[in-house]
């Protein structure tokens, strides 16, 4: 008979310290070894993992109110701007935002040394940020100026809260044409000189769990280091099928989540800003999810090995700046890890954006701390809309 | 003896001093600029060639006005602690000093096979490759 999990049960398995837990890559090994039936029969969860830069990120901080008090209009952390249209002292400092005065691509290709994410990640590790704010004061709020130093243990709250992360697939990104380009997938040599990848294949959370059963609203997550939440789907959640040439379906293609956690308990490391020449500044975030073994099926799609996990191809000097369809193929994780893939009888060297390395020691920390018991399990309020919602995106039309 | 070959580095509020002026009038130095550069940030990068018998004084000098003086000689390190094992320098090292050790996925770094090229520094997102002078 096949086997049937509850949450409840897997989570006093996890408080007893019984329970099995295996990484995405490790359990493939073991359906390989014992047949999916009998590693249902074991497994309780799944850890998976993915470290990559994650735009759509950013962190609400509550600064704490000044004596004499001040509804802050515009704030600068470093000289970086946040968004203070929140209220009196609450802002959003976002990872892709730049300094004041950048000099952004004004010297092609810019360097974008400094943002938002930056700024996260120096308040993770406890570092000074130079605060200053302005006012038009009011009776209740008379300052109208604030300069001074914060740490991130002396303001009241910071939530990193991410609106998309965790892109369930994404482009293996090329340059079709005759001169090098700097994009958000790095910087790509002239024809198919290079192709880069950024998911973490076989260990990344949303492609092992592609029709969301278990991935909802409240699932607990392992995110920049410490533990976050699965807080609504993530904005530009389209979770499609990716297809090949001949229409045969592969795997999941564009979902996403929106994810929130305590910035306070995460560690440096697990959020680092991150530079990309000639595009601009941005956060690489550490997320792992783990998934319940609640029936055998949920574990044969968490036990999808790299190569039946496959990326689109898509040219990054004219299809997708200028949003151009374009049928260029799909590969495998298998082959884009191999370091080498092949197009139209070319051999093109690859590379990931997205570290692997760090998303198996993701998989295995998660794994640990479900081990001690230290992990529960969160079991959703209200699972994600998968595939059959039939979502897809708009245009923004120009009128 | 032969000049020496050195790199000035400078903020901005430096940009506007004579020091070359000072260089070559009050420790009567030769001074030849091979290249001088300012960056969008406003900081300066001088590489010059100096010879005199006050050669010592006049670095003293710069370095009292907050210029940073190192000679050109220079290797590319790597910061292990930044370094995520992204790989996204790996397909721009020409000599694969920096290659994916597989199936760990981890980058290495092999510092005898880097010509100090310098492409590393450019596309690493998190700047764990750094220039020691
Ligand atoms: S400096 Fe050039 S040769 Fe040395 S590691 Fe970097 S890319 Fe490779
Ligand atoms: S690009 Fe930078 S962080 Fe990524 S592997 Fe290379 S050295 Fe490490």
């Amino acid at each position: 008979m096949s086997i049937e999990r509850t949450y409840a049960e897997i989570n006093s398995r996890i408080k007893a310290g019984k329970a099995v837990v295996l990484t995405a890559e490790e359990v493939i090994e073991r359906v390989r070894e014992k047949g999916l039936s009998q590693t249902a029969r074991e497994v309780d969860v799944v850890t998976t993992g993915t470290f990559g830069p994650m735009c759509s990120s950013g962190a609400f901080l509550n600064f704490g109110h000044s004596n004499p008090r001040i509804r802050i209009s515009k704030v600068w952390l470093n000289n970086v701007p946040a968004y203070a249209g929140i209220a009196a002292a609450d802002a959003y400092i976002g990872a892709t935002e730049l300094p004041e005065g950048d000099p952004c691509n004004t010297d092609y290709p810019g360097e974008f040394r400094y943002g938002g994410g930056h700024v996260i990640e120096d308040l993770v590790a406890r570092k000074t940020v130079h605060l200053k704010a302005t006012s038009y004061g009011t009776d209740c709020y008379p300052r109208r100026e604030i300069e001074t130093d914060i740490t991130l243990d002396e303001i009241n709250e910071a939530i990193l809260f991410n609106p998309r992360n965790g892109y369930q697939n994404y482009n293996c990104a090329i340059n079709l044409s005759g001169r090098t380009i700097h994009t958000y997938m790095g910087t790509l040599k002239p024809q198919m000189g290079n192709a880069h990848y950024s998911t973490s294949g076989q260990l990344s959370p949303l492609l092992k769990d592609p029709y969301f059963r278990t991935i909802g609203i409240g699932t607990r997550i392992f995110l920049g280091g410490g533990i976050g939440y699965v807080a609504w789907n993530g904005t530009q959640h389209f979770p499609g099928r990716l297809k090949d040439e001949n229409g045969n379906d592969l795997n999941g293609a564009g979902g996403t989540l929106a994810v929130l956690g305590d910035l306070k308990q995460m560690k440096t490391g697990w959020l680092v800003g991150a530079s990309f020449r000639g595009y601009g500044s941005t956060l690489t975030v550490g997320l792992g999810i783990p998934i319940p073994i609640l029936n055998e099926e949920i574990l044969a799609l968490a036990a999808k090995t790299d190569d039946e996990l496959y990326a689109p191809i898509v040219d990054y000097s004219d299809n997708y700046p200028n949003s151009k369809p374009g049928n260029l193929g799909v590969v495998s994780y298998a082959e884009l890890k191999s370091g080498k893939i092949r197009i139209n009888d070319k051999e093109i060297p690859t590379a990931p954006l997205s570290s692997y390395y760090k998303a198996r020691e993701i998989a295995g920390t998660l794994k640990q701390w479900i081990e001690k018991g230290e992990f529960l399990l969160g079991e959703p309020s209200q699972l994600l809309p998968g595939p059959q919602a039939g979502l897809s995106g708009k245009t923004l039309s120009s009128k | 003896m032969a000049p020496e070959r050195i790199v000035l580095r400078y903020s901005n509020d430096t940009a506007d001093k004579p020091i070359i002026y000072k260089l070559v009038k009050d420790y009567d130095l030769i001074v030849n600029i091979l290249k001088a550069s300012i960056n969008p940030h406003k900081e300066g990068t001088l590489v010059l060639e100096l010879i005199g018998e006050r050669y010592a004084e006049g670095i003293d000098y710069l370095r009292s006005q907050g210029i940073s003086v190192h000679p050109l000689a220079q290797e590319v390190v790597r910061n292990n602690d930044k370094c995520t094992h992204c790989g996204a320098c790996i397909v721009h090292c020409p000599t694969k000093a920096l290659y994916v050790e597989r199936p760990s996925m981890e980058v290495k770094f092999n510092e005898d096979e880097c010509v100090v090229c310098l492409s590393c520094l450019k596309v690493c997102p998190v700047k764990a490759m750094e220039v020691r002078l």
